[in-house]
């Protein structure tokens, strides 16, 4: 059965915890966003987050760029934290195109769709107690 | 603006050692709009460096053009592509500052890339993206390959003109 609410089944475990913040935070000025966001939401399913939850936030001037401390676009923050720490201290605040590297080397406008995948698990096992699934169906969890 | 079929802009723009390029004396020019800190013309460089190399037995040049504003986007300094180039980055290629940025204007570019292939009378023909996908290197900047394939037998390319993809320039 897909999981619901809060619990979430990972890699046959889960957690009891609060739904994670998955927030994508772009540019108009960059064309990635849309393919990054449908990765995100493809993420998200296969984790078993509910991908209607994304919040999707549009930056538009030099003073939203500071405020929110945005280094490019797209950027996914997962709990509040970027899902490339390196790539993002690589990078200027302001509006621009963020440059990723996928797993092989080449470089994208995109996050790795592993590494959204890895953030997420993290997140949620950063957040919670990992239980064994007996646990949950003996109402342990 | 450059419309494929009319004579494209011609200019004088300096490398990053201060040599000055000119487009033509050659029987085909690529002049590719690119920067530094655009995810799309990253993921293109590689192909369009091993085009010039390809093709350099031919006679094709393929200069490299940064417009964009580096000011406000400092990794487009020239100091930062004086060090890509010492990098090995640019081989074979040189990569030129347009630092006024009316060579982009007069080409029309839109995109950090955007690629256009001029004829030996400097005619423009094709504009436009690289290939069909940045996230496959094996398309190898066909649509440029196939128009320089067609400028050097005197045909006209079959895809004269596509859609650029990438980093919007960043005008000042």
């Amino acid at each position: 059965m897909a999981p619901t609410g809060a619990t979430l089944l990972l890699g046959g475990r889960c957690s009891s915890l609060e739904p994670v913040r998955v927030e994508l935070l772009y540019w108009p000025g960059c064309p990635s966003h849309e393919k990054a966001l449908a990765e995100l939401r493809s993420a998200m399913s296969e984790l078993g987050h509910d991908p209607g939850t994304i919040v999707v936030r549009e930056l538009t001037t030099d003073a939203d760029a500071e405020r929110e401390h945005f280094v490019g676009s797209p950027t996914v923050r997962v709990a509040g934290v970027d899902i490339d720490p390196a790539s993002a201290a690589d990078h200027p605040v302001g509006l621009a195109c963020r440059v990723y590297r996928r797993r092989d080397g080449r470089f994208a406008p995109t996050p790795d769709p592993a590494d959204l995948r890895d953030a997420l698990a993290r997140a949620v096992t950063d957040a919670g107690t990992p239980h064994e699934p007996s646990e949950l169906a003996a109402g342990r969890a | 603006m450059a419309v494929v079929g009319d004579t494209a802009p011609t200019f004088a723009l300096p490398d990053t050692e201060r040599n000055v390029h000119e487009p033509g004396d050659a029987p085909a020019t690529v002049v590719i709009f690119t920067c530094n800190h655009c995810p799309y013309a990253l993921a293109w460089h590689e192909r369009t460096v091993a085009l010039a190399r390809d093709y350099a037995e031919q006679g094709v040049r393929v200069l490299a053009i940064n417009p964009n504003d580096s000011e406000r986007y400092p990794r487009d300094a020239p100091e930062q592509m004086r060090a890509r180039v010492e990098n090995g980055e640019f081989d074979g290629v040189p990569y030129l500052h347009d630092e006024s940025q009316e060579i982009a204007r007069a080409y029309d570019a839109k995109t950090t890339p955007d690629v256009f292939v001029l004829d030996s009378e400097l005619t423009l023909r094709y504009r436009g993206a690289p290939d069909g996908d940045y996230e496959d290197p094996s398309q190898n900047a066909t649509f440029v390959r196939d128009a320089l394939d067609a400028v050097l037998d005197g045909r006209e390319p079959e895809l004269a003109e596509t859609p650029p993809v990438g980093c919007s320039i960043k005008w000042k």
